[in-house]
Parts: C-alpha cells; structure tokens; sequence
C-alpha cells in the first residue's frame, strides 16, 4: 500500500460516515450507485451560495463574472485532467445518463440511417441501452450486442467479427456497474478505429477506479458523472473529440447555445456551448472542481493501489463463505462484488444486511440484461470507495454469517 | 373477523418483539408458513412484478367474500404477503375498499410498504383493491 495513504484520516474528510444505523455504526458500501461527499466539497457549494451566486456567461456585472470564471475554471481543470486537448471538448451536462443520451440523439441524427448498426456490451447499465435503442428505432438501425462467456468476460473475437461497413458506433462501458468487470477498452477503442469507426466510453465507474488519460485512450467520447466521484449530484461531463462535437447537432436548444436568433433562423454558439442551454448547475461544477482538487491531492495513483488491495481482501474473505457465488470472479474486477447466497432471495438478505447498518445494494442494478445473462433475479452488491476499511469488509462477512443463519 | 380485528391481532403478536431480529424471524417463519398458491397461478398472469421480488396473487369471490391467495419468490415479502392476506382475505369487497393498512406501519414494518423497495407489496395492495372494485361492481350489476 501506499505510504502516505492513511484511511482513517481520510475517512476524517467525509462527515456522512461518522453516523449510527440501526443505533450500529453505518458501512456505506453503495459508492456505485453515489459516493459519499468530502467536507471541502459541501463547504465549496455553500460558499458559492453564499458569495459569488449568479448567472454565467451574461452579465458584465462582478458576480457575473467571478461565477463564469470559477465555472470556467471547473471545465479547464476537468480538461487537464482527462488529459483533453481543449477545454471546449469538455461539455458540461446533468450526468452520464444525460451525456449518452445527448451523443445518443446528435450523433444518431447526424450519421444514423436505415441498416446502420450500433454495437454495445453485454455488461451494459441500462443508460448505454436505452437511448440507443430509442435512437436505433427511430432511424430503422440495428443494435447489436458483444458477447460475454459465463465469467462475466467479453468476447472480444466476436466484436471482430461483428463490426463491418454498416458500424457507426461502439458505446461500451470501462467498468461493469452490476459485477466490477473492468473492459478491455483500450483494445476495444484500437479494433474500432482500425475500422475506422468511433468509440464511446460510459465511464460512470470507470473515472472512480482509474486514472483516465482520453488521449492515451484515444476514446472519441467518454462520459461519466460528479456524484459517483466525490462531487454533487446533478452535473456530469462528456468529453468529445473536437472535430466529431463539431460535426454533430445541438441535442437540446434555447439561450446560451445559440449566436444569433430571430424568428426565421437561428444560428448555434461554437463548441463547448452549442451542448450547454439553459443556465448551468454552476454551484455543483465549482462543487465538482474541488472533488477533482481533493482527490488529486490524495492522488489517484495511492488511491487505485488502495482500492486494490481493499477489493483483494473482501474478495479474497467472501469466497471463502459456503455457498456463495461471486459474479464475475475470472475476470479483472475492481470497486464492485456481486454475489448471491444459496437458497437466498436477495431482497431477503438485503433487508438484513440493512438492519445491521451495513449500505449495499441488491437488485438488478439497472443491468437487467446482465441479470438475465446468469439467469438470476438479482444479486447483492457491496460496491467499496477509497475511504472503506477492511474492518468494514469484515463487518460485511459477520452481515452474511447472520443472514445465513437467520435465512438459510 | 373485521379487517380492523385482524389488523389489531397481528399488531399484538408483534407487540412482544423487543428487537427487530425477533420480528424478522417471526416474519421469516410467517413466509415459510403462508401455503404455497397452486402452480397454475405461478403465472405471468397473476405476476406483481416489483423490481427486487417478484409476487403472485389471484382472487375468488365466494358468498360475498374475497379469497385472496398469494406467494412471493422472497420470503421476507412473503411474510408481509401473508400479513396483507389475513388482514384483506375473507372480506367483502366495500370493507377491502374502505380499509387502511396502518397496521402494517404500527408494526414496524412500513419501509417494505416504500415504492423505492420495488418489492411487489404496493402493487399487490393496489391489485387486491382493484378486485375489491371489480367484484363490487359486478355484484352491482348482477343484482
């Protein structure tokens, strides 16, 4: 582990863990579905309100302009650290959720028709489903899905073979939201382009667990949100690649994305603001900024080797329960472990574990198809942050000896 | 029994549970203990499809009164299933309409009752409510 990498006063940052459950200290292993918040984070959106709050980008007034420049300094800082080009390659949106469904839409009015075929992954969330279902439908496309085996693992000979003169995109997640698999995107991203076709990463969890370079990867997009990551809820990011943003519709219209307007025509602000109408959620980027600043201090590099060792040792502990299965365990996994208890309902067990104090998640993770993949109804979900101990994971192993026991 | 006598027993079994593991337990059991509903009605049919847990639930009238059966895939909702059926069950149609559940939110037990469980229980109370409607208005029609 990293020297300078002590959990505990890390945990010191983060006030909502220092609460009681159940009248039991709370374990918050649901950092999937949202991390908690460091202090520094929740004091910046208060100080905003407090301060400097006003419109973006309008006014000449001071306030104005102190806000556009923090604003603007959140995108310049999300830009350095994706390692983009431009700052304009950054657009700011509501989530990952909102940027799929922007690329969804504009890229699919732009280059979609009738026969196309867009290719995702068996491991999807249903946020890189759904929207390009609907655009899919709408142009008379074909969705098509990669393969996984029975480990969880994506059959990459199949992409191969998949891909062919009628691809016009490949969206795919960097890590498994419902079982921690991480993809092979790097490869994945190579065998597209060789065919020429572009490449969008959801990277809703992947940005939590690794060091994302979008050069090095050379993604033509990649997405993810603030909330997961130690930011606000209620603003994302899409990177885009500038001259595919430029060659792509506005998805949404009305003030800011516009430069000229009248009643007979309208011609649209340059890149990143043809994406950004309406006022911005200035108070969670300025928020989000500092996550950024925050985790950069810790350094991502101390926190993936923690994560690492953390994930190894609940992993290597659960396994170790009779009659559990763990989703997913040949593959190269991080943050998430899904698992089912033999002769247990999930919702059961999820029920107890919640009396004990213990946050996961069960259910189908808004992953049904990856659900019906291993044909379960659900699974449990402990999804682990940086600031989760190994006391916790241990916590966890009592949770499931007691479930066993009250249910099995 | 009226459904508020019903409700009112199962209030003062749960009365003697000091903590929630003892309730839970009791619950546990209660799923186990609720008869298993005949295969034929295991079907998408009489499917209450919730997100986490699945439920099963048809309905006959018989002189005057709803028979309600039900299961569950997951047996802590099952226990709640068979709560709702020996309150609801074996009740004319006007009383099911007219009744609340507060019973079930006395006993401790009011989050399953929460549409963020997705869980099939509220769905389930809604569909025994609209057999109630449905039987009423058809012993109205007939006469």
């Amino acid at each position: 582990m990293a020297v300078n990498f002590d959990v505990n006063n890390i945990r010191k940052d983060f006030p909502s863990l220092h609460q009681s459950i159940y009248g039991k200290p709370l374990v918050y292993l649901d950092n999937a579905a949202t991390s908690q918040k460091p202090k520094v984070v929740i004091g910046a959106i208060s100080e905003y309100y407090s301060t400097i709050n006003s419109n973006v980008h309008r006014g000449v007034h001071y306030l104005s302009q102190k806000a556009t420049d923090a604003f603007e300094d959140a995108r310049n800082h999300i830009c350095q650290y994706l390692n983009a080009r431009y700052s304009h390659e950054i657009i700011i949106t509501k989530g990952a959720t909102d940027a799929i469904n922007l690329v969804a839409n504009s890229f699919g009015k732009k280059f979609l028709k009738k026969g196309d075929e867009v290719i995702i992954s068996a491991l999807e969330h249903h946020a890189n489903i759904v929207p390009w279902q609907m655009i899919c439908i709408e142009k008379q496309a074909k969705l098509r899905i990669i393969p996984v085996n029975d480990s969880g693992e994506l059959r990459l000979a199949e992409l191969e073979s998949m891909m062919n003169e009628r691809t016009r995109i490949i969206s795919v997640t960097h890590i498994s939201n419902s079982l921690g698999v991480i993809l092979p995107v790097k490869e994945i991203i190579k065998m597209a382009h060789n065919k020429g076709i572009p490449v969008m990463i959801d990277g809703a969890q992947g940005i939590v667990h690794k060091k994302v370079d979008v050069k090095d990867l050379d993604c033509d997009f990649y997405c993810f949100s603030s909330h997961k990551f130690y930011g606000p809820m209620g603003v994302g990011i899409l990177y885009g690649k500038e001259e595919i943003l430029n060659e792509i519709p506005p998805y949404q219209t009305g003030g800011e994305m516009i430069k000229t307007v009248t009643f007979e025509k309208t011609t649209f602000n340059d890149l990143p603001f043809k994406f950004e109408t309406g006022t911005p959620n200035v108070a969670d980027m300025i928020g989000f900024d500092k996550a950024l600043h925050y985790i950069e201090s810790i350094g991502m590099e101390n926190i993936e080797a923690y994560e690492k060792e953390l994930f190894n040792y609940a992993s290597e502990r659960l396994v170790t329960i009779p009659g559990i299965t763990v989703y997913g365990d040949k593959c190269e996994r991080i943050g998430v472990i899904s698992f089912n208890l033999k002769g247990i309902h999930p919702y059961d067990a999820g029920t107890i574990i919640d009396k004990l104090g213990i946050a996961l998640r069960t259910g189908n993770h808004c992953a049904q198809p990856v659900m019906d993949r291993f044909n379960i109804p659900g699974t449990l979900r402990a999804s682990f942050a940086f600031y989760n101990t190994k006391g916790e994971a241990d916590v966890l192993m009592g949770a499931i000896h007691k479930v066993q026991e009250m249910l099995g | 029994m009226s459904i508020q006598e019903q409700a009112q027993k199962i209030i003062d079994e749960f009365a003697i549970f000091e903590d929630w593991m003892d309730k839970y337990n009791y619950l546990i059991e209660m799923g186990k203990s609720l008869p298993v509903i005949d295969e034929k009605y295991k079907t998408d049919q009489y499917l209450i499809s919730g997100c986490q847990s699945k439920v099963w639930l048809s309905a006959e009238m018989q002189d005057g009164v709803i028979v309600f059966k039900a299961d569950s895939d997951a047996v802590i909702t099952k226990g709640i299933v068979n709560l709702l059926i020996r309150v609801l069950s074996n009740q004319r149609p006007d009383d099911i309409l007219n009744s609340n559940l507060n019973f079930i939110d006395q006993v401790g037990l009011k989050e399953h009752l929460s549409p963020t469980r997705s869980n099939g229980l509220v769905s389930m109370i809604k569909q025994m409510k609209l057999y109630a409607l449905v039987f009423k208005t058809k012993m109205e029609v007939n006469g």
